[in-house]
């Protein structure tokens, strides 16, 4: 553990992603505190420009606080990219597990359907799979989980392929183990390094997918988020800059932050890789 | 790739592209039946709100009251022979909505396509040329900084700079209203309109062709057929362009190939943040209104026009590329 943090520390941007994420963190966790009350009640004057009359970052056409919406955002930013990402996982190293260990027309009929699922416009079929159901924060999270698995399962059957035929797994193979047992206990963990890495990744392309989605007016019409905010911003934007500004800023910091995170652990947990690079 | 094998391999490549389409309009089909309420009322467009007699009639064409597999078949038929319903909303068949707006669409995602190919080829091999210099920099924060940012946020953020703050460029819509330009000083206009949503829609790809040019120009730059043509005295931009380019294009057409989508998918933000008249607008119209046959209308249009642009870059990389298995 020491080893993995010192290694994650060489790489300066993943430290500066770590702080600033935790910094949002922090932000979406207090922000009933910090702005207590509703961020979809009115707050001030509308149109007022950031840093008139306490209101930090300006308010909007109703006079909502948009650093309060900003904070409240945060909440749904954040849980939407963590449980969209763990459900993406779960149907990727299901469907990757199943192919790399199988093998054969098993892998085969998997590895066709995840590329359909490459091929097709995702953007488009998340439009479509919200819209139908309605939206609400499910068929959000599950919107973006459905389009965004195919990575993690070609990634975890690469894994399964290659792992599939080392000694200890014969040797477990040999040892009577079920087949479930060797997948969940032998070769998993094994392969647990790209899918964390993986996950980081898609937490942060989650995150750009929700904004996207509530932009287009495909958000839970009782959360406040970033992407509303922006959308809510793009017709007065002659009027009020900051109402698109500031949102959009949050969005880059976060992602970027995830990003970097994202580099660092792969750095951390791949020594060999890092050092030859 | 030898000529005479390229009938084969397109063969299985054009049966590959015809299943996708299928398995798309049968997808289609099941998102229809797992929506919430009546399928007719989906497909009117208007849920609990269209007029009976219209509801009646969707229900007779497509045979809802038959088993599934029938109405499965009489859904591929009709969506086969390009009849993708009727838009209640806008009176009009989706097809002919489509066919319509498709232009604006293929011109848009074309300027983009073209210029992020264009600028990321060049900024990548300027990059590889001088690794640790300027072009060398700005590849590495473009990338990070696109990777990150929204795309409609980018559009807005070009918008109010260069629309709002500047006033050098439109911020909406495909002509100038009212003026009645024909000839070149149309050309003219239209270009003018497409610069900044082309550019939102291509920067992202551009950062990403060119990290993706300046890692393979890297590692073709030390391989032993470059080391034999710097032998033999070949002049070294000679060998850069006809040597090491050549050969880091192939990633850039695979990636090309693989982000279609993505591509397509990204110009309906673009399109709804600049009022760009194409199918991007329309979907977000249809959006608004709920108007369901639009959307799959689209859907389906937008997943061919992938499948035929994945088809070409297959067919354009085995051409360049000789290696390339035609099993």
């Amino acid at each position: 553990m020491r080893d993995f943090w010192r290694r994650y520390r060489r790489n300066k941007g993943a430290v500066v992603g770590l702080v600033v994420l935790v910094v949002v963190i922090i932000m979406a966790a207090t922000a009933p505190w910090l702005f207590p009350g509703s961020p979809w009640d009115m707050a001030s004057a509308p149109f007022l420009p950031p840093g008139e009359m306490d209101m930090l970052l300006g308010t909007d056409s109703l006079g909502r606080d948009v650093a309060a919406g900003i904070a409240h955002g945060a909440r749904v930013s954040l849980l939407v990219g963590a449980i969209s990402t763990v459900v993406a996982l779960s149907i990727g190293v299901t469907l990757g597990a199943i192919a790399g260990y199988l093998g054969g027309w098993v892998d085969d009929v998997v590895m066709r359907f995840t590329e359909f699922f490459q091929t097709i416009p995702s953007f488009v079929l998340a439009i479509l799979l919200v819209a139908i159901f309605t939206p609400t924060i499910r068929s959000v999270v599950g919107a973006i989980a459905v389009v965004s698995w195919p990575p993690v399962a070609r990634v975890v059957r690469a894994e399964f392929l290659s792992l599939r035929g080392r000694e200890f797994v014969q040797a477990a193979e040999v040892l009577g183990k079920s087949r479930l047992s060797i997948v969940l206990g032998d070769i998993l963990p094994n392969a647990l390094s790209p899918i964390i890495v993986l996950a980081s990744l898609m937490v942060a392309s989650a995150i750009l997918l929700e904004s996207a989605l509530s932009f287009l007016g495909l958000g839970d019409p009782n959360l406040m988020t970033w992407g509303f905010l922006i959308g809510s911003g793009r017709s007065v934007i002659r009027l009020a800059w900051w109402m698109s500004v500031f949102p959009g800023v949050a969005i880059f910091l976060t992602v970027l932050s995830l990003n970097l995170v994202g580099e660092g652990l792969s750095d951390a947990l791949n020594p060999r890789l890092a050092r030859t690079r | 790739m030898e000529l005479g094998k390229l009938p084969g391999f397109l063969a299985r490549r054009l049966v590959k592209a015809v299943l996708v389409v299928l398995a798309i309009v049968v997808c289609n089909f099941f998102l229809v039946h797992a929506a919430p309420g009546d399928p007719a009322s989906v497909m009117a467009g208007q849920a609990g709100a269209a007029d009976p007699l219209f509801l009646e009639q969707l229900r007779r064409q497509f045979g809802l009251d038959q088993p599934m597999h029938v109405q499965l078949w009489i859904y591929v038929r009709s969506v086969l022979s390009l009849d993708l319903g009727f838009s209640h909303r806008q009176q009009m068949g989706v097809a002919a909505l489509i066919a319509e707006r498709l232009p604006a669409t293929l011109l848009l995602t074309g300027a983009a396509f073209a210029f992020a190919v264009v600028g990321g080829v060049t900024l990548g091999a300027l990059a590889a040329q001088r690794v640790g210099r300027w072009a060398d920099s700005l590849i590495t924060v473009l990338a990070l900084t696109f990777y990150a940012t929204p795309l409609f946020w980018v559009g807005l953020m070009l918008v109010l700079v260069f629309s709002v703050w500047l006033e050098w460029l439109p911020s909406f819509g495909m002509n100038s209203v009212g003026l009645g330009l024909t000839g070149l000083a149309h050309v003219l206009d239209v270009a003018k309109h497409l610069l900044l949503p082309a550019l939102t829609l291509g920067l992202f790809y551009l950062a990403v062709y060119a990290r993706l040019t300046r890692a393979t120009m890297l590692e073709v730059q030390d391989q032993d057929f470059v080391r034999t043509a710097r032998a033999k005295g070949v002049p070294e931009g000679r060998i850069t362009r006809a040597h090491v380019l050549r050969n880091a294009l192939l990633p850039v057409i695979t990636f090309a190939g693989i982000q279609a989508g993505q591509l397509v998918g990204g110009s309906i933000l673009v399109e709804t943040v600049f009022a760009w008249p194409g199918i991007g607008r329309l979907a977000f119209e249809a959006l608004l209104a709920r108007d369901y046959p639009v959307l799959l209308g689209v859907f389906f249009c937008t997943s061919v026009i992938v499948v035929l642009f994945n088809l070409a870059t297959d067919l354009l990389y085995a051409l360049v590329d000789p290696r390339v298995e035609v099993a």
